[in-house]
């Protein structure tokens, strides 16, 4: 129940706040939305405290025929590795709702609709234990996001919108190839749960690995299929890009840890190397473009692929460090990628430019959103004490295990990620005041200071105990990793 | 005493919070009343824990499970042992004492409440650095430091020099944490945990990849100990206020990486390899850095490279093993060069913000407490008995000496040359700034600066004389017991060890170093400049730090500026975008174009279609095409 209600709540809220009717209306849409998304945390909140973190198998499960003809059901649950996404997500939806209370001034209602329902669908995404309600779930959340860059994005938003689209869905059908074959192979089942356990011969895994991996790759983004990251995020408004970077690119990454990784084990196995030099080239490569940027969101863009490149290059070293450093980094991306962008964001709404030659000693005139700030980019560079350091430190010593090299590789990311970072915020924040319209900012509104402030409590925690966020994870990693060594045929 | 334990670094950390967060409401004199009150609880329960230690009490033991993954339990952990207890009682009181001298010195500040903010959020964190029992909370409050030495550097943050300094400090010690954590990892890796105890057990029972783990370990002190090729951050360090250089880059946070091979000795007993490497950068490093300081004119630069070599002096101290007397050196230098700096900063408040010593001269009338302190700082810096620097320098000298691995020739060549060189650059600071001629505008004579100025100067200057008579008892007695890696050295008492000391050849050369200065810079001053031109390109070379930061500059900054761009334009731009991207559709347009000609939409070429593929149809079956 709790599941259903976890996607149904902010779905229902945001048909409401549509059917609300126009601008007219705009308090009354907000506040719905913003009862919607609370309401939409709150019932996440019973699946972290009443988690059995001894248990590898699905919790919460919730299970209906939808088309019995296809033996196609509505089955729900959440493991060690799904359930805090859900969280994640719940958690990112208010923040969303409030930091465009004011900002979004023209049809409020859809774009505060399309967040709820976007949100829903999400949580979809993570709790679905069907391949095809996977399916459905995970291309219906390309629709908001399409109308959420093509109708309140910035100049070039149709470009970008339709760039976005194309490349997801054109993994996506090669996902669905995919996803058939197993239900024939499976003789008639669309369980997940079911597919884990099918034999596979090698090749045949081979073929699968590559139909899912365009879909995954697509959405994480790696390297080379990102180029349409930056463009989306360039035009994106600032909430679509905070739902883009914190939760969308999850998406991807979540399905190697639930469809490749198990599934085919094998073919994961051999193809490893593959995906270890795509995530390398992403750490390495994409850290070196961050730092010649010269748009703050583009640079964060890019330093988002980056990040997620720790996170593929986690899961495809197989042992209990890598797999929960990619899992912890993705969360900790949620956060610190949010944060970064609904920081542009404050600036945007400001100065209308996201360029970071028109900024210069902003900390002079707003220096509580400096000090904040500076917190998010310490956390992105990697810092103790900021959840940016759990994931990427787990994952290095997961590296060392398996190769010397592949961790001296991926810990440049020390030094490329402080560069671009904070040679940004060095040109942005610090010097003196650059020009009037520096001069004339204004620090944060008490509604920016709640968003950055509730950003900012969740990254120092998981910075300083992550163990709670680890403890739910071990059983169900363990059990993955325990079936993936195991030879599938 | 567990929470006695906690209660050290957390009191600091209470006062940074405070002034930080709440730093406007509570005003200026609260901010600092309330963090000097932190730092001097933990100075004090510091002592405390000094005293019970030497009764023979300790601790080591996890304070919170930080989070576990596999079957390894990552923790926050205290190790209370003799070296620890060392390392918190001279954070706490060179603390205490920037804490003091802070107020006078930042009272014009705007940004006073955040200044004291930062140095308790500093003391906290090394605290937690030189508790810590194991690698994770090491590398925590090594980076935490780190952090508060960024903020601070770049503490004026409208200033491009300052801005510029900071950013390349984080960034050469990020190079230093890069080898540093590869380091740890290797450790996790084949040893299994990165608690302390546990690894030196495992790896003196099988030292596996030990020689790289101890390099590895070593690329990190290099950065933050500012290490020969990574010292390059440290001068530029002072773009920051004086009294955290005095703090964070001269007595304490450049030293984190002297403590941190000391930490590790029995790890790097095990590598002879390692230690020869360490002692040829710290040769280098104490050597060539002492000859810089003789060329520069900025009293604090003076300082800064003074810094650079005795921190070389240290790590020659750990490549021969001597480390009790790395750990004493950085005691005793901890305390003169603290003077050094906060008197420095003391003559710059006084010269109204003039840091150029050619501008100075006479000012030991203006500033007589300034000046007696400073003087102690000097000789205890040239290493003249009975002051404090001459014990350690002593001990170190004849540790490489004695050392026997390769490099170590080398490296005693470089510590006996540097004691010269030593004494001649830090009596040239005297001479120029407080004797002979005044140079200064005589409308605005200096001034001597307040008690909360030179109360910590005499505070620390005490030290500056006294430490050194532990020398019998901490580097060559037993107090450092199994804290470190000791080899067992003679020892004749300290009224021989001092005559002995004075009849040896670094003595005469300190004592050489001050004549020589007195000579350029009081008798015939006209020689300097002689000198500098008669030598041409040499003095331009270390004048200019031997063009390491233009190398740098030059090889890693624009270098990684220009492979960024040419990977996002060419790479990003025109291969993937253009080529396969928009090619791609571009593909798919063409397509369709000459799809399109099919379906003009005039009948009678529907019509010819149908007929032709019938025919076509017709002829396949008759022809049997299709066999099945």
């Amino acid at each position: 129940m709790l599941l259903s209600l976890a996607i149904w709540v902010p779905i229902a809220a945001g048909l409401l706040v549509l059917a609300c009717g126009d601008d007219r209306k705009a308090p009354l849409q907000r506040t719905l939305a913003l009862v919607g998304a609370l309401g939409g945390f709150l019932v996440t909140l019973p699946l972290w405290a009443g988690f059995a973190a001894h248990s590898a198998g699905m919790q919460f499960v919730e299970r209906l025929n939808w088309i019995p003809r296809f033996n196609i059901s509505y089955h729900l649950g959440v493991d060690g590795i799904s359930m805090l996404f859900i969280l994640l997500n719940s958690f990112i939806t208010p923040l969303v709702v409030i930091a465009g209370w004011t900002v979004i001034e023209k049809r409020v209602g859809q774009y505060l609709g399309a967040f709820l329902i976007m949100s829903g669908l999400l949580n979809g995404v993570f709790s679905a234990l069907d391949g095809m309600l996977f399916y459905v779930f995970f291309e219906a959340t390309l629709i908001p996001m399409f109308i959420i860059i093509g109708v309140w994005g910035g100049a070039n938003r149709v470009y970008a919108a339709v760039k976005f689209f194309l490349y997801t869905f054109f993994g996506s059908v090669l996902m669905l190839v995919s996803l058939l074959y197993l239900y024939n192979k499976s003789g008639g089942s669309f369980e997940i749960q079911d597919w884990w356990r099918l034999p596979l011969a090698l090749d045949v895994q081979h073929w699968l690995f590559f139909g899912l991996l365009f879909a995954f790759a697509v959405k994480v983004p790696m390297w080379p299929v990102h180029t349409w990251l930056p463009d989306a995020h360039v035009e994106a408004p600032t909430g679509g890009s905070v739902v883009l970077a914190a939760i969308m690119l999850k998406l991807g990454a979540y399905g190697f840890v639930r469809f490749t990784l198990p599934i085919l084990p094998d073919a994961s196995r051999d193809l490893a190397w593959l995906m270890i030099a795509l995530s390398l080239v992403a750490v390495v490569y994409i850290g070196l473009v961050a730092l010649v940027q010269t748009d703050m969101k583009k640079l964060i863009a890019y330093s988002s692929i980056s990040h997620m490149g720790f996170v593929t290059l986690g899961f495809f070293i197989f042992n209990s460090y890598g797999v929960e450093g990619a899992l912890i980094q993705m969360i900790s991306h949620g956060f610190v990628s949010a944060a970064m962008f609904f920081c542009v964001g404050v600036m945007y709404d400001r100065m209308h430019s996201r360029n970071i030659a028109d900024y210069g000693g902003v900390v002079n005139t707003m220096p509580k959103f400096a000090a904040l700030m500076m917190l998010f980019a310490m956390a992105n560079c990697g810092l103790p004490a900021t959840s940016g350091f759990v994931g990427e430190f787990m994952v290095i010593m997961g590296a060392m295990r398996a190769d010397f090299w592949l961790a001296f590789a991926a810990a440049t990311t020390l030094i490329f990620g402080a560069a671009y970072t904070l040679w940004m915020y060095k040109r942005v924040i610090f010097g003196a005041v650059a020009n009037d319209r520096v001069a004339s900012l204004q620090d944060l509104n008490s509604r920016e200071t709640l968003v950055l402030g509730a950003l900012a409590i969740a990254v120092l925690c998981m910075g300083i105990y992550p163990a709670p966020f680890t403890d739910v994870m071990h059983a169900s990693v363990n059990e993955l990793l325990r079936h993936v060594a195991l030879p599938k045929f | 005493m567990k929470s006695l334990y906690l209660l050290v670094p957390l009191a600091p950390l209470a006062g940074a919070i405070v002034a930080g967060l709440f730093g406007k409401a509570i005003g200026r004199a609260w901010s600092h009343r309330v963090t000097i009150l932190g730092v001097l609880v933990s100075f004090i329960l510091s002592v405390v824990i000094f005293l019970d230690v030497l009764k023979g009490n300790g601790w080591n033991g996890a304070i919170y499970t930080w989070a576990v993954i596999g079957d390894t339990p990552l923790q926050i952990g205290f190790l209370i042992d003799r070296l620890t207890v060392l390392m918190m009682i001279v954070v706490t009181f060179v603390s205490l004492m920037v804490h003091v001298y802070t107020i006078g010195y930042m009272a014009e500040d705007p940004g006073y409440q955040r200044f004291f903010s930062y140095i308790s959020l500093f003391t906290f964190s090394m605290l937690m650095l030189v508790m810590a029992n194991n690698f994770l909370q090491l590398f925590f409050g090594w980076e935490a430091v780190g952090l508060v030495s960024y903020l601070l550097i770049g503490f004026w943050y409208t200033r491009p020099t300052a801005i510029y300094a900071n950013l390349k400090a984080f960034l050469v010690n990020r190079v230093g944490d890069f080898g540093f954590l590869l380091g740890i990892a290797l450790i996790l890796a084949n040893y299994g945990s990165l608690d302390y105890g546990i690894v030196f057990a495992k790896a003196i029972a099988n030292p596996l990849d030990i020689t790289l783990i101890c390099l590895l370990l070593f690329v990190g002190a290099m950065g933050k100990s500012a290490q020969f090729p990574l010292h390059v951050w440290l001068p530029d360090s002072m773009e920051g206020p004086t009294p955290i250089s005095a703090l964070i880059h001269a007595a304490t946070m450049v030293t984190a990486g002297i403590f941190m091979v000391a930490r590790m000795s029995p790890l790097f007993e095990l590598s002879e390899t390692a230690r020869s490497v360490v002692l040829v950068i710290g040769g280098i490093t104490a050597l060539f850095m002492g000859l810089v300081a003789l060329t520069q004119f900025d009293i604090k630069r003076v300082v800064a490279y003074s810094t650079l070599s005795q921190l070389g002096y240290m790590t020659v101290a750990l490549g021969a093993s001597a480390y009790p007397a790395a750990m004493f050196h950085l005691m005793t230098h901890a305390f003169f060069k603290a003077v050094l700096f906060l008197a420095a900063g003391s003559v710059i408040i006084g010269m109204h913000h003039e840091q150029d010593m050619r501008r100075m001269g006479g000012l030991k009338k203006f500033m007589p407490w300034t000046y007696w302190t400073l003087l102690i700082g000097a000789i205890a810096s040239a290493g003249i008995p009975p002051l404090a620097g001459f014990y350690s320098k002593d001990a170190i000298i004849e540790a490489a000496h004695h050392a026997q691995i390769p490099g170590a020739g080398f490296a005693y060549f470089c510590v006996l040359a540097c004691v010269f060189v030593t004494a001649a650059y830090t009596f040239r600071l005297v001479f120029m700034a407080f004797h002979g001629e005044p140079r200064f505008d005589p409308a605005h004579p200096p001034h001597e600066s307040p008690a909360v100025v030179t109360v910590p100067l005499v505070l620390l200057a005490i030290p500056s004389v006294c430490a050194g008579w532990l020398v019998g008892y901490v580097v060559f007695g037993d107090y450092f017991l199994e804290s470190l890696y000791r080899e067992p050295e003679e020892f004749h008492g300290l009224v021989s060890y001092t005559l002995h000391g004075m009849t040896a050849v670094p003595f005469w050369l300190a004592l050489a170093g001050i004549a020589t200065a007195w000579y350029l810079y009081r008798v015939r001053t006209d020689l300097p400049k002689k000198i500098a031109i008669g030598l041409g390109p040499l003095y331009a070379l270390v004048e200019r730090k031997y063009g390491f930061d233009e190398l740098y500059s030059w090889l890693f900054a624009r270098g990684a500026r220009a492979i960024g761009t040419g990977l996002w334009k060419g790479g990003d731009q025109r291969v993937i975008d253009g080529l396969m991207v928009n090619g791609s559709a571009r593909l798919v347009g063409w397509f369709s174009g000459v799809v399109r000609l099919l379906q003009s939409g005039l009948i009678y070429w529907y019509a010819f279609m149908m007929i032709f593929g019938v025919c076509a149809i017709y002829a396949l079956v008759k022809y049997r095409v299709f066999t099945g």
